[in-house]
């Protein structure tokens, strides 16, 4: 395992069955620490990708490596510091948990027998650890997958949807424990549906739309780059709504009952706030309005404005508008396509 | 959720750590853990070691004086409680057993693939081929304990019905009771290597079908149809290359003197139907995606 090699890079991947091609040429760079959101609608191809970089199933085209290893070349050991689990965990229904546990931990060696009890602890299943998974419910089964996880003492964990048929206060908790996993220095790809989760816990996403990137960078990137939009209210919003229209620089202005709002550039924002302080124009409130992560999920993967509307993050409608295929464009440091 | 620290500090995490596999022998324990968890495995077992039970209690209470037509063993069957296991094998290798054998081994590889269970499992740190390995070994561990629980259980009932006395054997010599002894287990013994080239295809089967019960029947239609070719007019020529005949080879065990060579051929022959399986098998789960569950 090389101390340099990324978490998880992918190259060029692909995965066609027979007729239908799952996975489109994804490109993938988790960095060392990175919480990673891997996000898609249903059918974008999230899982396929997780199980090639697990070596569950063989990419047709392309590669991926963990920490500089091949899972499917090498096998096992390309998978040493690396854990987690694709779909819903899956454990022996007529075994406790513990029993599961132990059994997983013969696999895994290094010690990771010596775990059990302190994995329960932190899954709180240790009251249930007796029990048979079988009479588990879907929650318990999710914590038993990251119990079962963090046995291995991962450096990297993939986690594929993770909060997915959790009550809310499990799904706080999941939330909770991952953002402690990460505090503790583990690498994180987490795929969701779950959008919010995503932008709370995520630095770096990767957007996939039928099989294809369509996204990947920093999450704050991406809200900048999908929302410049303001909203302004001011002590003549008439008046100020014809001097934005004039001011270079400003796009679609539009008058409302709480103000203004509009698209700009900062030194646009700063130019026009001048503007109205020489017509005598005082500015009670000037708030930007980044897009939320569903407004640019929704955005990215319907191929339009979607519901994000006029106003905030128009910008990436436009951008995605931009090309013929629908694709968004690739302008420096902003959107790239896998 | 509480999180205690699960992961060493990155300091102190090696950036090249020593990876240390657990050995086949690790993984094999653990699959005979989780056959001896199942209910479906005492359902086999429970088969083979009922139907002696049956025979020893129903000759008990139907005690025949003449048992014209039968054969050595049957009419022996009261004067020397070893004739039981003979007679027990007897019946048991042409359905019983082979479905014993077919149940454990068209099912450990697909079940768990239906279940999601095999992608836990190959996500640790095991290969497939160590999974594999273990795997087989475990069916095959099955197999054999069907065998010779089974004929154990005959000897017992047997020897407590009739007691333990000299036997004859098919060429009409009487042999000792302990020598007779060592001669019903060591026939189990050569009944066994037909009985793994069974287990061997429902293997294959169990890897390539992904279902359970597909596996199960597969193997068990082809013995069935194993004994429909070996009885049509005409193909006498084939009927020694069929595994179904094979599982008469331990019966040259009990000639005076012992006829090896059905049961050196029965040992090629069974390594023929064994070996290109489970080299296939091996193959197929090399190869295959694993998205099951």
């Amino acid at each position: 395992m090389s101390e340099q090699a990324q978490p998880v890079c992918a190259r060029g991947l692909v995965k066609r069955y027979s007729e239908v091609l799952a996975v489109d040429h994804i490109d993938l760079n988790v960095r060392a620490g990175d919480v990673y959101g891997f996000l898609g609608p249903n059918g974008a191809g999230k899982t396929t990708t997780l199980r090639m970089a697990l070596g569950l199933i063989m990419p047709t085209e392309g590669s991926v490596e963990l920490f500089g290893r091949d899972p499917i070349r090498e096998g096992a050991r390309a998978l040493q510091g690396v854990a987690g689990f694709v779909e819903a965990p899956r454990f022996y229904p007529y075994l406790t948990a513990r029993k599961n546990l132990e059994l997983l931990a013969a696999l895994d060696g290094d010690g990771a027998r010596g775990r059990i009890e302190e994995v329960l602890d932190v899954v709180e299943l240790s009251p249930r650890a007796k029990h048979r998974v079988g009479g588990y419910s879907h929650g318990m089964r999710q914590r038993l997958g990251i119990a079962a996880a963090l046995l291995r003492r991962p450096r990297l964990l993939i986690l594929d949807e993770p909060a997915t048929g959790l009550d809310p206060a499990g799904m706080r908790d999941m939330r909770e424990l991952i953002r402690r996993l990460a505090g503790e220095g583990i690498t994180v790809l987490l795929s969701s549906h779950q959008l919010p989760e995503v932008q709370e816990l995520c630095d770096r996403v990767a957007i996939v739309d039928r099989g294809r990137v369509v996204y990947e960078g920093a999450l704050a990137d991406l809200r900048r780059q999908g929302g410049a939009g303001y909203r302004l209210r001011t002590t003549d919003d008439a008046r100020a709504l014809a001097i934005a229209r004039e001011q270079a620089g400003i796009e679609r202005a539009s008058g409302g009952e709480h103000g203004l709002t509009f698209d700009a550039q900062e030194q646009h924002v700063a130019a026009l706030s001048l503007a109205l302080a020489r017509s005598g124009i005082g500015v009670l409130a000037l708030t930007p309005e980044l897009a939320t992560l569903e407004d640019l999920f929704f955005r990215l993967t319907e191929g339009g404005l979607g519901a994000a509307g006029a106003g905030a993050g128009a910008g990436l409608g436009e951008e995605l508008a931009g090309r013929p295929d629908g694709r968004p464009r690739t302008p420096a440091g902003a959107l790239e396509i896998g | 959720m509480s999180s205690a620290a699960l992961t060493p500090p990155a300091a102190a995490i090696p950036a090249v750590a020593r990876f240390r596999r657990p050995s086949v022998l690790t993984i094999y324990r653990w699959e005979l853990r989780k056959l001896v968890a199942q209910k479906r495995t005492y359902l086999g077992l429970g088969l083979i070691v009922l139907i002696p039970l049956v025979f020893v209690i129903v000759e008990n209470i139907h005690q025949r004086a003449h048992r014209g037509g039968e054969s050595v063993f049957a009419q022996e069957i009261t004067q020397s409680g070893l004739a039981t296991p003979v007679l027990m094998l007897t019946f048991l290798v042409l359905f019983m057993l082979p479905l014993v054998a077919a149940l454990v081994a068209g099912d450990i590889v697909a079940n768990e693939d239906g279940n999601g269970t095999l992608k836990t499992i190959l996500t640790r740190s095991v290969d497939r081929g160590q999974v594999f390995a273990a795997k087989a070994l475990a069916a095959m561990t099955y197999a054999a304990a069907a065998v010779f629980v089974s004929a154990a259980v005959a000897t017992i009932g047997g020897v407590a019905s009739w007691g333990f006395h000299s036997l004859t054997s098919l060429s009409g010599t009487v042999v000792s009771a302990p020598e007779a002894l060592l001669l019903v287990f060591a026939s189990n013994a050569v009944y066994l290597i037909p009985l793994l080239a069974v287990a061997s295809v429902g293997l294959l089967l169990s890897a390539t079908t992904r279902n359970s019960a597909a596996a199960v029947v597969g193997t068990i239609g082809l013995v069935i149809l194993l004994y429909i070719v070996s009885g049509i007019p005409g193909l006498e020529g084939i009927r020694p290359y069929l595994l179904t005949q094979q599982f008469e080879a331990w019966q040259g065990l009990l000639r005076t003197p012992t006829d090896w060579s059905p049961i050196v051929h029965s040992a090629w022959l069974c390594a023929l139907y064994a070996v290109p399986s489970l080299f296939a098998a091996y193959l197929v789960l090399l190869r295959r995606d694993v998205a099951g569950g």
